[in-house]
């Protein structure tokens, strides 16, 4: 596969690790009422799409970025990539 | 006499003659020929036996869709088992010989299976060898393992060098048959990169064996040219002998160029092959089509093949296979074959299914006529032909060509779960869904004529392209239509072969059908239909037809299996490359490599790194003895030990500290600057990660440590912190690893060795346990300083920058020369920290929590961090968790290994009275007796006790005692000093 880059362009994918999921970056409030059943979701449950999925890869054999990778499960179209950061600033993270 | 059925004409070298031998007996043959074409060449058209039944086989092809001629190629090292001698480049003194037989091959003991082949029949083993079910180990499986398989490995170490490359292009293109030619002139005049691969060594694909005119020129001129201008163009790239494996995302092709495999040994220098992977903007498929066989009893004995293999035996390779050949046609194209004989001098007759069939003033046309059986034990001797009014006719003959039609090569277009169509005109099957990027042209996308093939060439070029303006005017070729009329099999055949490598005939499909497989799935897993190295080319389509008759369904109805990479077989090396042996992963060497080689260090592999394990001295006879004395040299003066394969992070930013807070469990927020402390990761699900220590060499610059085996993992989960879960802290990581050299000074006098070499005062009161610095040393050097304790003595962590780390090793030794300094390695070092009870990847095993580690206090309920939350789950808080205990024998001559069980005593041994397990264990020469750490259930309660350390798989079972995990200095006091 190719993962074309938001900074570097077009790279191979055997340039990543792969670590799944995006959710990741969606990390519960520690200090929230229901943070143990929070965390048990963030932690063990995920969506296993046929279809769109938005992956966490990290460019370790390049410039370390973490990326958001929306791929097609079945068909592995990439429909967008993005920094990991600008995803995780949209998601209001930044406090 | 030698060559007798070579005939005038081809594009083989008659000026330079070939020596070749198979079976031991030596031929002759021309550059230009393959192993079978020459083989043919001197009448021989036995060339192997068949799988199951051990028939005798000869080529059914001329091409890499063989199913049958496989041999073994070479002899010794390079021996190489199931090389099909149809597309094998003859060479000087190739060395061939047969397989799958018992005896000779025209002698095979095996041949036996052929009389029982009522017993053999599909889904012969799933029957036979059911019971009794303790024959199958002993009895069933090493005669069936003797009996199957085709050639054998020489199990030695192939001398060779195979490679691996990059290639990037605008426009692939497979195959360099006339659609790939037009397709690659077209492309490369508009100036486009072009890479043109072909499997043949010799380019053109079919033009070179047929007689057809292109431009007023023969075909295989018109190619000959066409390479050429190709070849003098800088945006093209020719890759003769070069197939594409597999069509895989993005554009990506694999492919493997047979660099070496037409000369005997390679050249120095040069791989055997090269395994390309190819980043292609646009591709055009032009792989042709493969001519498919029909069946009828004893449709398999040598001699018999496709119409278009004698075809190109004739035309192109100038051997009649014999002068006596009977075509077996359902299309006009069998006409074809049948005149190209004749205008080379064999008498022809042609058997055509058809009742409209058009005769020839040349030969001899039976209409509406079929070949029911053959005749002839080692070759094709015979052949008889129901004739349209039924009756028979004998006719004697030396080859049969069958001409059933042809299949598009679609192969590369199912790569991608792309399934072909059904296009009854053809009857066969056309390319469906393509791969993002792929265009098909020519015979692969179904048209067979050679005006068709080139514009369909040019066409799908200056599509991919983008190209617009005036089509250029293409080169004059025939443009016959295709006319056939669906023919699979003959009617009433048992014994007719679909598939020749798997011995799958007509009755088989049948009885699968009979039996319930009637999905082509399962028609392929029950019978072996299309499986091995041909991948069912030849085979599938037959297959299908009659399943489809026995369903009473059109083919379509029946599905296709589709094929995944690669189209041909790869050799295994191919796919290592230059990544075997010492070179199987890259060896990362710490910087007192050369100097510990000077010792005479024993090395280990530590993930890529290799690491002194031990330093033997003379007359030292056994790995404990040095290892003790290591041990016991360290903790009675002082010792030196390489740690710079533990990971080292520089986490550097205003956010620096409130960073660390977040992925290490306990606190680093009011770490002083100038001190270090030992911090404990965990993952997100409360799970131990990892341990190391942070140091404070500024407010605003730790540095962290990981273990040497999660170094690369810790740093991309750190970095997932920063980037992921904390994008606008103001902090930086950078791996530091390979940039600093550090060494561990341990021991009593480890104080009094570095006061010789760092420019500071590093008194216990100046510089303290768990103070670090930045600091200088002889004289100058930056460096860095850690008073940090792995062996639980007075210890130092001194680093300099990797250049000097040779020089300080060095330095350290001399100095260190007074007090018996004793360089240590892994083992020793293992030895050290079992004796202080300290936790490696042993203990934090992705199993065990902090709390398992006594540690559980560590994780601070002040501070968010990663893995607190979910540390604190119930489960992972029960009454008798696990705890890290240390364990000595009663016995002190029994040995504690890893790996065991602990059991109440008098309790059963069993999973379920399982209280605990040792994860690491040694001698301790301190002590003088082995200890183990160990996690127990509710082990804290429980030192003291004796217990039962069992492993009934290993036969250990001894009296042990619970006791703490600090066997040395539990006060800490050597540290401190």
């Amino acid at each position: 596969m190719i993962i074309d880059h938001p900074l570097l362009g077009p790279r191979d994918s055997a340039e990543f690790t792969y670590m799944g999921d995006a959710r990741l970056i969606e990390r519960p409030s520690p200090d929230a009422e229901d943070a143990a059943a929070a965390f048990y979701e963030y932690a063990y449950l995920r969506d296993n799409p046929a279809g769109l999925h938005r992956e966490l890869w990290f460019h370790e054999a390049g410039d370390r970025s973490w990326l958001v990778v929306t791929r097609n499960t079945v068909t592995h179209e990439i429909a967008k990539v993005e920094l990991a950061t600008d995803v995780a600033r949209a998601k209001g993270r930044s406090t | 006499m030698s060559q007798k059925n070579r005939i005038a004409g081809g594009q083989i070298d008659r000026d330079t003659p070939l020596n070749f031998t198979f079976d031991g007996k030596s031929y002759e043959g021309h550059a230009g020929d393959t192993l079978a074409s020459a083989l043919l060449a001197n009448g021989v058209r036995l060339m192997g036996r068949s799988f199951k039944y051990h028939r005798p086989r000869g080529p059914l092809t001329a091409g890499s869709e063989e199913p049958n001629a496989l041999v073994q190629l070479r002899s010794g090292a390079r021996q190489e088992p199931n090389t099909r001698a149809t597309t094998t480049e003859l060479f000087g003194g190739l060395t061939a010989t047969s397989q799958n037989k018992l005896g000779s091959l025209s002698f095979d003991l095996l041949a036996v299976n052929d009389r029982f082949s009522n017993f053999l029949t599909a889904g012969f083993y799933y029957k036979t060898f059911m019971w009794p079910a303790a024959f199958w180990e002993k009895v069933y499986e090493p005669i069936i393992r003797r009996a199957a398989g085709l050639g054998s490995l020489s199990l030695e170490d192939d001398p060779d060098v195979y490679d691996k490359g990059f290639l990037h292009c605008d426009l692939l293109i497979i195959g360099a048959g006339p659609s790939g030619l037009m397709a690659a002139l077209t492309a490369a005049r508009s100036g486009a990169d072009v890479i043109l691969a072909d499997e043949d060594f010799r380019m053109g694909g079919r033009l070179n064996s047929e007689t057809y005119e292109i431009d007023a020129a023969s075909g295989a001129d018109w190619a000959r040219k066409t390479v050429a201008e190709l070849a003098n163009m800088p945006n093209v790239r020719l890759l003769p002998r070069t197939t594409v494996i597999g069509a895989f995302d993005h554009g990506i092709y694999g492919a493997v160029e047979r660099v070496s495999d037409h000369v005997a040994t390679p050249a120095s220098g040069k791989p055997r092959q090269i395994l390309w992977r190819i980043y292609s903007q646009k591709t055009v498929l032009a792989a042709g089509a493969i001519e498919r066989p029909i069946a009828f009893d004893n449709n398999d004995r040598p001699g018999i093949m496709t119409a278009s293999a004698l075809r190109s035996y004739a035309n192109r390779f100038g051997v009649a296979v014999d002068k006596r050949t009977v075509i077996f046609t359902n299309n006009d194209d069998g006409h074809r074959s049948a005149a190209d004989l004749h205008a080379k001098g064999v008498r022809v007759i042609v058997i055509d299914t058809r009742m409209d069939a058009r005769k020839s003033p040349d030969y001899e046309v039976l209409v509406g006529a079929q070949v029911i059986n053959t005749l002839g034990r080692l070759g094709l001797t015979f052949v008889t032909v129901r004739l349209a009014d039924g009756s028979e006719r004998t006719i004697e003959c030396g080859a049969l060509g069958m001409a059933g039609g042809w299949n598009p090569n679609v192969h590369l277009t199912c790569h991608q779960r792309g399934r072909p169509t059904w296009n009854n005109a053809l009857a066969a099957f056309v390319p469906g869904a393509l791969p993002v990027g792929m265009l098909v042209a020519g015979a692969a996308n179904g048209d067979l004529s050679t005006a068709g093939a080139l514009a369909g060439g040019a066409a799908a070029a200056r599509k991919a392209l983008g190209l617009r303006g005036r089509l250029p005017a293409l080169p004059l070729a025939e443009d016959a239509p295709i006319k056939v009329t669906p023919f699979w099999y003959v009617e009433g055949a048992s014994r007719a072969w679909l598939d020749q490598q798997n011995d799958v005939t007509v009755k088989d499909v049948k009885l699968s059908y009979q039996e319930g497989f009637k999905s082509v799935e399962h028609l392929k897993r029950y019978t072996t239909l299309g499986m091995a190295t041909d991948q069912g080319k030849t085979s599938n389509v037959g297959g299908l037809a009659i399943m489809a008759e026995l369903a009473g369904k059109d083919i379509p109805e029946v599905g296709t299996t589709i094929f995944r990479p690669p189209y041909t077989p790869v050799a295994i090396g191919a796919f290592g490359g230059r990544h075997r042996g010492q070179e199987f992963h890259p060896k990362r060497l710490t910087p007192s490599h050369g100097w510990a080689e000077e010792q005479g260090a024993v090395f280990v592999e530590v993930g890529n790194w290799m690491r002194a394990q031990w330093f033997p001295k003379p007359g030292e006879t056994s790995w404990r003895e040095s290892v003790d004395r290591e041990v016991l040299a360290t903790r009675g003066s002082v010792g030196v030990c390489d740690v710079t394969t533990l990971g080292k992070v520089d986490v550097q930013g205003q956010d620096a500290a409130t960073f660390l807070n977040m992925i290490y469990c306990n606190g680093f927020a009011k770490l002083p600057v100038g001190k270090s402390r030992y911090g404990l990761m965990l993952r997100e699900d409360g799970i131990a990660m990892d341990d190391g220590t942070a140091a404070r060499l500024a407010e605003d610059h730790f540095v962290v440590t990981t273990t040497t085996a999660n170094a690369v993992s810790v740093y991309r989960h750190m970095e997932f912190v920063r980037q992921c879960l904390a994008p606008d802290l103001d902090v930086q990581l950078i791996s530091t690893t390979e940039s600093w050299a550090q060494y561990a000074v341990a021991g009593p006098k480890a104080r009094r060795v570095l006061e010789k070499i760092v420019d500071q005062d590093i008194s216990n009161d100046a510089f303290p346990f768990m103070a670090c610095a930045n600091i200088t040393v002889c004289g100058g050097l930056r460096a860095r300083l850690f008073r940090i304790s792995f062996s639980g003595e007075l210890a130092f962590e001194i680093a300099v920058p990797t250049a000097y780390g040779d020089a300080l090793i060095r330095r350290i030794m001399t100095a260190g020369e007074e007090f018996d300094i004793t360089p240590y390695g892994t083992e020793a070092l293992g030895v050290m920290r079992i004796e202080k009870g300290h936790a490696t990847g042993n203990e934090l095993n992705g199993t065990t929590t902090a709390a398992n580690l006594g540690m559980g206090r560590m994780v601070s309920t002040k501070k968010d961090s990663i893995g607190a939350i979910l540390s604190r789950r119930s489960g992972l808080n029960t009454a008798d968790d696990l705890r890290a205990v240390g364990i000595k024998p009663i016995n002190h001559d029994d040995t504690v290994p890893a790996g065991s069980h602990l059991m109440n005593t008098g309790a059963p041994v069993d999973a379920a009275h399982d209280q605990g397990y040792v994860t690491s264990a040694c001698y301790s020469p301190n002590l003088g007796h082995h200890i183990a750490l160990a996690f127990l259930k509710d082990g804290e309660n429980r030192i003291g006790d004796t217990m039962r350390l069992v492993s009934p798989l290993t036969g250990v079972d001894v009296e042990v005692e619970i006791c703490s995990a600090h066997f040395i200095d539990p006060e800490g006091e050597r540290l401190r000093a």
